[in-house]
């Protein structure tokens, strides 16, 4: 390392040597774009390294460039906040794999010709650690030798779990929220069933939409459209569209898919996260980092023991799942929690009661909240941080 | 703190480690991490309040004794507290066999059916006696293995575990003054606490 570069409101770290996939190839260049929020101690022992989800960004707590929306976890990180900016040095990256500036399908393919081509479905297949491995150069570059807490939801979880096994010297606290130590049977399913809406688009054009200059749009609308209900539950579902309908704006165009001119509200929902999701997200990112959910089995080097993963950790963990959540259940977390005391690791465990689905960790929960902002305080207490903010919020 | 609370934390060496189940609102976890240094974690039923535990910072899990002491490893604690829930498990001759599996210590408390007040009220009026302690009506009672002092030294003695300690205490959680005798003790003792071990095998010593 190498330089950094500031755009969209976010930092670029450029590593020349890149590093070595699980996969055995070699990425290099790497490129791992980032936010931060508050100051890094003295001391440098405050930084909270936060792991966004699938479709998530480092956009962690301000206004995404793209959307023009709230920052993606705005009401848990910020001053004053349960992960408060004032006291920690917050820390979020884009995911290697991914399309908001951090390396991934979209960048340039290191190429003999002088023909600047993007790497497509070329792209190297990544598992979840290549991930870690990426954000772990990125927390070395800026001097810190350990993370007070790694912190992150869904995908975000996975990462935090894959942290506390590849780098457990360099974790103190560890909170995995609404994920798994593996991706089950059915959300590979799930995830298969997106996959082939976005390469059975006629866009795709196996990967190389860029040339048309068109992208897999129905394809990847489809996929957010099907992912999206797995992050909801019934009751949520029920409870904001029931069976009301809306006129339908494409009556004109599409007579046949509503009856009199209307549709259900629930469709007309879906559509627009949809037809949203295509403006910011690119469909090769999307197949390459759900593919990395699918690898993620943590019992994988240990013949099927995920306490052995975890054998002698002495990191704090605290792990929360939502009673509505299908997608990662608590059964699903409850096996976490018991994996953590065979290996007698230090574990809080809450299932926080909520009729929200998986998204519910996005949401404002108040007990979400204060468990979260307990656990973190707690854990400070433990590592003996100072209490003193930083900076006057 | 319940002041049988406090006696419990006076069995307890400081900078052990600890997991109290049943743990409720954290109380005597918290005690035993500020005031006597200890690795203390928790296992908690209600989720109310094992929310509110850890939003204290508190490690607590949310889990029972019959289910998840079993995930644990061997002697990965030095005491393993269970407070006034003994006679509501499912198993009890289980949960301590669990209890001291995974600590080398076990301190035990529990409501003593074998006072006076419930032997008298059963004798006299012929109906399951209801007390201060033993509040509930038999259909909606979560009691549903009840002993006295007597029959726990029992299956302690069967059990082959040490009793290293027990006293008897009172509803408040006060000391009662039934040191010497069990049997008293069995009589006026509203409460029982008692600080386990296992006896170290080849030794075949009786207690009590």
């Amino acid at each position: 390392m190498d330089t950094f570069s500031t755009s969209h409101n976010h930092t670029t770290a450029l590593f020349h040597d890149g590093l070595t996939l699980d996969c055995g190839r070699h990425l290099a260049p790497v490129e791992i774009a980032y936010c931060t929020y508050g100051v890094l101690s003295p001391a440098r022992d405050n930084a909270i390294l936060i792991c966004h989800a699938l479709t998530g960004d480092q956009y962690v707590a301000q206004t995404h460039p793209l959307t023009g929306r709230a920052g993606w976890w705005e009401g848990m990180v910020g001053p004053g906040r349960a992960i408060d900016t004032n006291r920690f040095f917050v820390i979020c990256s884009n995911v290697l794999g991914g399309c908001m500036g951090s390396t991934g399908p979209r960048s340039p393919k290191p190429s003999t010709e002088n023909v600047a081509e993007p790497w497509g479905t070329d792209f190297p297949p990544l598992t979840i650690r290549d991930m870690v491995r990426g954000q772990e150069m990125l927390i070395r570059h800026l001097g810190i030798t350990r993370l007070f807490a790694v912190i992150g939801g869904s995908m975000g979880g996975m990462q935090v779990l894959e942290w506390t096994t590849t780098f457990p010297e360099k974790v103190f606290a560890a909170m995995p929220i609404a994920t798994a130590p593996f991706h089950s049977a059915q959300n590979i399913a799930f995830n298969e069933v997106s996959r082939q809406a976005i390469t059975a688009d006629p866009e795709f054009h196996n990967g190389r939409y860029w040339e048309t200059g068109a992208i897999p749009a129905r394809g990847l609308g489809v996929a957010r459209m099907m992912a999206h209900i797995t992050y909801l539950s019934e009751e949520a579902l029920t409870r904001k569209f029931g069976r009301r309908t809306r006129p339908d704006p494409q009556r004109l165009a599409s007579k046949d898919t509503s009856l009199l001119g209307e549709i259900f509200e629930v469709e007309s929902y879906l559509r627009h996260q949809g037809s949203s999701f295509v403006r910011r997200f690119d469909a090769n990112s999307y197949l390459t980092i759900t593919r990395a959910m699918d690898w993620m089995d943590l019992a994988a080097d240990h013949d099927g023991d995920f306490s052995a993963a975890f054998a002698g950790t002495p990191i704090r963990f605290c792990v929360v799942s939502f009673s509505s959540d299908w997608l990662f259940p608590t059964s699903q977390s409850r096996l976490l929690v018991r994996a953590l005391n065979r290996a007698a690791a230090n574990v809080s465990f809450v299932e926080i009661e909520s009729d929200k689905g998986h998204d519910a960790f996005l949401l404002d929960e108040p007990d979400f909240e204060r468990t979260v902002r307990g656990f973190i305080t707690g854990a400070a207490e433990h590592a003996q941080l100072s209490v003193a903010s930083h900076t006057e919020g | 703190m319940r002041l049988d609370q406090r006696l419990i934390a006076g069995m307890i060496e400081p900078g052990t480690r600890v997991l109290d189940i049943g743990s409720g609102d954290g109380t005597l976890i918290d005690h035993l991490f500020r005031t006597r240094g200890c690795d203390a974690r928790g296992i908690e039923i209600d989720m109310k309040e094992v929310t509110r535990s850890v939003a204290h910072g508190l490690p607590v899990i949310h889990g029972d004794a019959d289910h998840d002491l079993a995930h644990y490893p061997n002697e990965c604690f030095d005491y393993v507290v269970l407070q006034r829930t003994l006679q509501a498990v499912e198993r009890p001759r289980e949960v301590l066999r669990q209890m001291l599996r995974i600590g080398r210590h076990a301190i035990v408390s529990f409501p003593n059916f074998g006072h006076w007040e419930l032997r008298l009220r059963l004798l006299a009026s012929g109906r399951m006696p209801n007390t201060a302690v033993w509040n509930t009506p038999w259909y909606a009672t979560p009691n549903i293995h009840p002993c006295t002092i007597r029959d726990f030294i029992a299956l302690c003695d069967e059990e082959n575990y040490v009793v290293e300690e027990w006293m008897a205490v009172d509803e408040e959680g006060e000391r009662a003054p039934w040191r010497r005798s069990i049997r008293l003790a069995n009589l006026f003792g509203e409460q029982a606490l008692f600080l386990l071990s296992r006896r170290p095998s080849g030794s075949m010593t009786k207690t009590s």
